[in-house]
C-alpha cells in the first residue's frame, strides 16, 4: 500500500491559486524529489501534506487514514516529520536540549511533571545515538544559534527523526549551503534512505542534489503538475526543460 | 567561550544558597541597611507574584497585562473567607488561591488562540472585567473602600499556636515558607518534561508545533499555572495588608508585575524578585520624600530596558559569564 497518497489538492489564497489540483503517490522507502522554478508552489503543496495549511479542494491519505483535516499536531502523531526552508530550531538552547524536547515529544512524555530514572536513561541514550547520527558530537553543548548554517540544518533534521517519522518531508535541506555544507547534508540523507530505509520527500533547488538522490521526481510549474518519473525521464523531459530554460531559449 | 558545564553548576548552587540565606536571614540583616520585616515581607510577595508572571512571559513566551486580576481575586478570596465564612489562615490562603486560579483557568481557555499583543490585549479586558466587579458589588466586595474588615489568624501547629498577627517576625516566616513552597513547585516544573515544552513554545512555536507538541494546550495549561501562583501570592498580599483592594485588580497593577519581571530580568528564575525587590524598596524609600515616587521607578525602568535589555540580574550575569 502506498504510504501518502495526495489526490487532486488545491490551495486559493484570495484569487491565486498557488496549487492547482495536484496528485501524488509515493511508495514506502521511496525519495521523492519536488523541483520546479521559483513560484511553483512547492514549499505551499508541502505545507498542505503536513497540516500547515487546510487545502481548499482535494484529500490527502497518509498510511490508509484520511488526514486531510487533522491539525499539524496530529500528523506528527501519525508519523510525519517535516524541516522547513528556513531552519526552524530552539537557538538560545543547547544540541542536547533542542533534541531532548524533541525525544520527549516522541516519547509521549510531554505533559510529564516527573520522569523516572528510567525514563531518563532510555531519553539520553535516544539523544546521544541522534547527536552521533547527526555529526554533532563536539558541538552537543553549544547554543544551537551559534552553530554554522549546515550543523545547524543537521540538529533540524536531528528533531525530526527523533520523532521516529515513517514519512521525512525535507523543504530545500540544503538552501543557502556552501558546497562543504552541501555535500554533508546529501551525504546525511543518502544515509538515512538507504540505511534506515525512511521514506522521505524533499524539495530542492540543487539539481546535483536532486539527480544524486531521488528515485523519482515530480516536476511543479506555476502551481501545476507539469511532470513524474526517473531521473533521466526527467532530465530527457521536454515540457520540464522549456519550463526551467523556456524564456532564455 | 562558554565555561565547562560543571564549574556552571558549582556557581548556580553557591548562588541559590546565598539567595536562601540572604532571605532567611532578612529580618537580622534588614535593620542594619535600614529596612525592616514587613518591607521584607511585602518583596516576597509581590516579587513571588512577578515571578508567577514571569513563569509565564519569560518561560513560554506570552505576555498578560491582566495578571492582577487573578492576584486580586486571590486577595478576594482569602479576605471574604476570613471576614464571613471561618477564622482560619490556611483555608483563606486555598480558597482565594482557588478562586483566581480556577476563574484564571476559564477564561485562559478562551483566549490562548490569540498571541502577542492580542493577547495582551485581552488579558486587560478581561482582567478589568474583574476590576469593575470588584469597584461595584460593594455588598459583598466594600467597593472602592476595599474589603474590610478582617485579620489574619494564629496558626495552630502540632506543637504550637504561632502569632502572625502582631509578630511581624513570625508573619515574615510563614510568608517565607508560603513563597518557598510556590518557589520550589515553579522550579520543578520547570526541570520537567513539560517546563521544557513551555520553553520550547518560547523559543519557536513553529518548530514545537511540528514536533507533535499541541501548542494551544500546553500554553493553556502554563497560563492557568501561572495565575495559580499569582492568585497564591495574592491570597498572602491580603494576609499582609489585613485588606483587599479593588486597584489591587486593576491593569496598573499588572504593570508592576510585568515592571518588576522585565526590570529584574525575565529570562532568570529569580530575576522577577530582584525587580520586586528594587521596585519595592525604591517605592518605599522614594515615597517617603515625594508624592511622585512612580518618576523615579519609571526613569529606572527605562535606563533598565534601554541599556540592560536582559534586566538587571540578565546584565550581571553576562559580566560574570565574561
Amino acid at each position: 500500500m502506498s504510504l501518502l497518497q495526495v489526490k487532486g489538492v488545491s490551495k486559493h489564497f484570495g484569487n491565486l491559486v498557488a496549487v492547482n489540483n495536484i496528485s501524488m503517490t509515493v511508495e514506502p522507502g521511496e525519495l521523492r524529489a519536488i523541483i520546479g522554478p521559483n513560484g511553483a508552489g512547492k514549499t505551499t503543496f508541502f505545507n498542505l501534506i503536513t497540516g500547515f495549511f487546510l487545502p481548499s479542494a482535494g484529500r490527502i491519505i497518509f498510511d490508509g487514514r484520511d488526514i486531510t483535516d487533522l491539525l499539524p499536531a496530529r500528523r506528527v502523531w501519525a508519523g510525519m516529520a517535516r524541516t522547513f526552508q528556513v531552519t526552524e530550531i530552539f537557538p538560545e538552547l543547547t544540541v542536547r536540549e533542542n533534541l531532548r524536547i524533541a525525544v520527549e515529544a516522541a516519547a509521549g512524555l510531554r505533559l510529564r511533571a516527573w520522569l523516572s530514572q528510567v525514563d531518563d536513561q532510555k531519553i539520553r541514550a535516544r539523544i546521544s545515538e541522534l547527536i552521533g547520527m547527526g555529526g554533532l558530537s563536539a558541538k552537543a553543548d553549544r547554543q544551537v544559534g551559534e552553530l554554522s548554517h549546515g550543523d545547524q540544518r543537521a540538529n533540524e533534521i536531528m528533531m525530526a527523526l527523533a520523532l521516529k517519522p515513517r514519512l521525512l518531508l525535507l523543504d530545500e535541506p540544503t538552501a543557502g549551503m556552501g558546497d562543504q555544507e552541501t555535500y554533508e547534508i546529501t551525504h546525511l540523507i543518502r544515509r538515512l534512505h538507504k540505511d534506515s530505509k525512511l521514506t522521505i520527500v524533499l524539495i530542492e533547488h540543487d539539481m546535483r542534489v536532486v539527480f544524486h538522490l531521488a528515485d523519482r521526481i515530480m516536476v511543479l510549474d506555476q502551481g501545476k503538475f507539469l511532470a513524474e518519473g526517473t531521473p533521466q525521464e526527467i532530465a530527457a523531459n521536454e515540457a520540464v526543460q522549456t519550463a526551467y530554460l523556456g524564456q532564455a531559449a | 567561550m562558554k565555561e565547562p558545564p560543571k564549574q556552571g553548576i558549582d556557581r548556580g548552587l553557591v548562588v541559590l544558597a546565598a539567595i536562601w540565606a540572604a532571605l532567611l536571614l532578612a529580618p537580622a540583616w534588614m535593620p542594619l541597611i535600614g529596612g525592616y520585616t514587613a518591607l521584607g515581607t511585602r518583596v516576597l510577595v509581590l516579587g513571588l507574584a512577578a515571578m508567577s508572571l514571569n513563569f509565564l512571559l519569560g518561560f513560554t513566551g506570552v505576555l498578560s497585562f491582566g495578571h492582577a486580576a487573578w492576584f486580586g481575586l486571590g486577595a478576594y478570596g482569602c479576605g471574604l473567607i476570613l471576614k464571613y465564612v471561618a477564622l482560619s489562615t490556611p483555608l483563606s490562603v486555598l480558597a482565594g488561591t482557588l478562586l483566581g486560579g480556577v476563574m484564571g483557568g476559564l477564561l485562559g481557555a478562551l483566549i490562548v488562540r490569540r498571541r502577542g499583543v492580542y493577547f495582551a490585549m485581552v488579558t486587560i479586558a478581561f482582567g478589568q472585567v474583574f476590576y469593575y466587579i470588584a469597584f461595584q458589588w460593594s455588598s459583598l466586595t466594600g467597593g472602592d473602600d476595599g474589603l474590610r474588615p478582617f485579620y489574619r489568624q494564629p496558626l495552630h501547629l502540632w506543637f504550637a499556636t504561632v502569632d502572625i498577627l502582631n509578630n511581624t517576625t513570625s508573619f515574615y516566616y510563614f510568608v517565607l515558607v508560603c513563597f518557598a513552597l510556590a518557589v520550589a513547585a515553579m522550579a520543578f516544573i520547570l526541570r520537567s518534561p513539560f517546563g521544557r515544552t513551555m520553553v520550547a513554545i518560547r523559543e519557536n512555536e513553529r518548530r514545537a508545533r511540528f514536533l507533535g507538541i499541541p501548542i494551544e494546550l500546553h500554553i493553556w495549561i502554563a497560563f492557568t499555572l501561572s495565575c495559580f501562583f499569582v492568585a497564591y501570592a495574592g491570597t498572602l498580599y491580603a494576609l499582609v495588608n489585613n485588606f483587599a483592594d479593588p486597584r489591587g485588580l486593576h491593569y496598573s497593577q499588572s504593570g508592576d508585575f510585568v515592571m518588576m519581571a522585565v526590570m529584574g530580568g525575565m529570562r532568570s528564575f529569580w530575576g522577577p524578585l530582584l525587580g520586586a525587590v528594587v521596585f519595592v524598596v525604591l517605592q518605599d524609600y522614594v515615597s517617603s520624600i515625594t508624592i511622585n515616587w512612580q518618576i523615579y521607578i519609571g526613569i529606572m525602568f527605562v535606563v533598565v530596558v534601554l541599556f540592560f535589555p536582559r534586566g538587571i540580574l540578565g546584565a550581571i550575569r553576562r559580566r560574570a559569564a565574561a
